[in-house]
């Protein structure tokens, strides 16, 4: 009995069928080629899923998918605007993921970022000209963004409290306080949600630019993708936050507070979470239910991750994820099928995308091609 | 009054049940050393293949229905679709070493998706206005409690009223327990979570170890998606299992990773969850802020636990970090 899990019985020289090693750096585009294919077999496999359920012939899904994001039917600003909003959060969790901070908290900061927005719409209405109203709104929104993802980054930095889970429950928190705060500000009272808020007055409403209420959002968020790359890239800050990510102990030896950089890197964090919900909510809705930020928090963990934290991948990613979701679910609607059918199709892609990185970092020696080597 | 209460905790311990069969098996992943964010698509996916069993046993068989077969077959279907699902995340991050956060967040995603698309589909194939299916005669197989339960007042009502998952998952857990705790498998997995480098030289199979305990933990948190729908809900509908899953990972913490504990955990939170319905004076809004409650109390485990860093209360030390046998 002892002896067959402590002691394994010894054999003559047992070589393994595959053995594993790590790769050194890869040739870029090699790394990229393999992404790529991934990516061509997922999508295959989610063509073959979609005509295993409806009944279109295989070119044809991805015609639907293209028509989804591009047909005649489709407003492509919309399209572009998710796209924004998916990209606005998955750049804000980027500098605290580079430090190894998993912040899966997103969810909870975009919508306290929007709460906080819908409160000075609510209660500041038309009293100020439009423009205060605005800037107030975005003041509040990144500072009570910044608010509730400083929580977890202070007692990670003071007491190494698990930020994974903290951050996660910080989430179901923002939801419940914006159900409560829902039916407090609910109209008419009893419906169970706020409505469009200053509907008549449009205060706290973007303004439209060049005829379009959405081009305002979308020029925002690309301002940040060049602003978050370059601060990344050559701010000392941005080498901190690396160097933190690397490894802690470097980081303590150089004599970088660590602590001061975790405190800090995830108030920007949670402020740029806090103007993605200032977007939702003065941009797009304008108005605040539990489902404003509809899983984009954690949609934008992978997007960033996808992107290997680069923003300026991130938006490739950001538009790949977008595409997707709205091909399937125009396909949803056009065959009648329930529209969570897109959460399915993205699954998959993402499975294979994660799956693909084993073959960058590691590299696999068959048996035969060993023995050649002796 | 009595009864009041014993409606109350009959209350709690149903909500509770869910909670606990996806804490115990998210316990049992994350002593491999594997934060499974996959936990509330598991779920889904175990609460939907039981339903996708039972829907299509109770149309093939009508009348003719064996109770042996129609607990069976919802049973072994659920435990086959989370056990698929808690494969795919023990493929990609034990095996091919993906990052455990993004794996998880992925599998909650995509099983949601499975969830939600399937529930859909079969509402349509049973021609339902309201979105949802009902399976009448398997839930009543399901929530069939002892026969005396209805004539031992208090007694029954609190102890003998439940259907048999729900004291299923209560001996699931115990047992657990005592096999993380007082056994050399139970060792061996805490060892592997704690330290793979040092398993892996002491003999330990690691890779098979960090298999076998994300497939049981996946196929026991099912049966928790199982019962909520089969026996707690009694139809499925779209939404109807909401954010259990994440409470569910929330008790991992407050339990302090052991499932003896997970228990009255679960009893606790299910409690905090109805709690509203019996204070008087309480409305729709002040609901919303009593189901705030347990995120809350998690949150001050958390912290007061990081603050007091007594070793035996911490999660695995290789919590979420991949193993790879050749890394210094």
């Amino acid at each position: 009995m002892r002896k067959d899990t402590s002691v394994q019985p010894v054999k003559k020289a047992h070589e393994p069928f595959v053995h594993i090693t790590k790769r050194g750096e890869l040739v870029w585009w090699r790394a990229w080629l393999i992404r790529a294919g991934a990516l061509i077999l997922a999508m295959l496999l989610c063509g073959l899923v979609t005509v295993m359920i409806t009944d279109l012939r295989p070119m044809d899904v991805y015609v639907a998918l293209f028509n989804g994001n591009f047909g005649p039917e489709v407003d492509t600003w919309v399209v572009f605007r998710d796209m924004a909003i998916l990209l606005c959060i998955s750049l804000a969790v980027t500098p605290a993921f580079k430090m190894r901070f998993w912040n899966i908290g997103a969810e909870g900061q975009v919508l306290m970022g929007g709460l906080a927005s819908a409160a000075c719409m609510i209660y500041i209405k038309d009293a100020v000209p439009n423009w205060l109203l605005l800037l107030i709104m975005l003041a509040a929104s990144l500072a009570v963004g910044a608010l509730w993802a400083a929580i977890p980054a202070i007692c990670k930095a003071k007491w190494e409290t698990n930020e994974t889970l903290f951050t996660l429950m910080m989430n179901y928190i923002a939801t419940q306080l914006i159900a409560f705060l829902t039916i407090f500000w609910e109209r008419p009272k009893g419906s169970g949600t706020i409505g469009v808020i200053n509907q008549m007055s449009e205060a706290g409403w973007m303004p439209s630019l060049f005829g379009n209420r959405y081009v305002l959002c979308i020029i925002i968020v690309a301002a940040l993708t060049v602003a978050m790359f370059i601060y990344l890239r050559y701010s000392k800050q941005g080498y901190e936050i690396s160097v933190v990510g690397e490894s802690e102990n470097t980081a303590r030896y150089i004599g970088i507070n660590v602590g001061r950089v975790i405190v800090r890197t995830m108030i920007l964090s949670g402020a740029i979470c806090g103007l993605a919900g200032f977007l939702l909510v003065g941009g797009i809705d304008h108005t605040i239910t539990t489902t404003t930020a509809g899983g984009q928090g954690f949609t934008a963990i992978m997007v960033s991750w996808l992107a290997k934290f680069n923003p300026i991948f991130m938006s490739l990613t950001a538009f790949l994820i977008t595409f997707l979701q709205k091909g399937a679910q125009q396909i949803a609607t056009g065959f009648r099928l329930d529209p969570s059918f897109s959460d399915i199709l993205t699954g998959i892609i993402l499975f294979f995308i994660i799956g693909c990185e084993f073959f960058i970092h590691y590299k696999l020696n068959f048996r035969t091609a060993q023995k050649e080597e002796k | 009054m009595l009864m009041t209460i014993a409606a109350f905790l009959q209350g709690a311990i149903k909500q509770g049940i869910p909670l606990l069969l996806g804490s115990t098996g998210e316990i049992i992943t994350e002593k491999s050393g594997h934060l499974n964010l996959g936990i509330p698509g598991i779920m889904y996916v175990g609460g939907i293949s039981g339903v996708v069993g039972a829907f299509f046993y109770e149309n093939a068989m009508g009348d003719a229905m064996n109770p042996f077969l129609a607990v069976l077959i919802p049973l072994v279907c659920s435990l086959v679709g989370s056990t698929l699902m808690a494969l795919i995340y023990s493929f990609l991050t034990v095996t091919l070493r993906a990052n455990q956060n993004v794996t998880g967040l992925a599998l909650t995603t995509f099983g949601t998706g499975i969830g939600t698309f399937f529930g859909g589909s079969l509402a349509k194939l049973a021609n339902s206005e309201t979105a949802s299916v009902s399976f009448n005669r398997t839930s009543q197989y399901f929530s069939a409690t002892l026969p005396f339960a209805q004539d031992w007042g208090f007694i029954g009502k609190v102890f003998f009223s439940y259907g048999f998952l729900a004291y299923l998952a209560v001996i699931i857990a115990l047992v657990s327990a005592w096999v993380l705790k007082k056994t050399k498998v139970g060792l061996h997995l805490r060892a592997v979570g704690e330290s793979p480098a040092t398993a892996d030289a002491a003999g330990i199979n690691v890779t098979a170890y960090k298999y076998a305990a994300t497939c049981i933990g996946g196929a026991i948190a099912g049966l928790g998606g199982l019962y909520y729908v089969v026996d707690y809900a009694k139809v499925w509908s779209s939404n109807g299992f909401g954010d259990r899953g994440w409470l569910a990972i929330a008790l991992v913490i407050f339990a302090l990773w052991r499932p003896d504990l997970g228990t009255l955990g679960s009893f606790l939170f299910g409690g905090l969850y109805i709690v509203y319905l019996y204070i008087p004076g309480l409305n729709r809004s002040t609901q919303a802020l009593f189901t705030m409650l347990p995120y809350l109390v998690t949150i001050i485990v958390l912290v007061s636990v990081s603050i007091r860093k007594k070793r035996e209360n911490q999660p695995p030390a290789s919590l979420g970090l991949s193993y790879f046998r050749e890394e210094r």
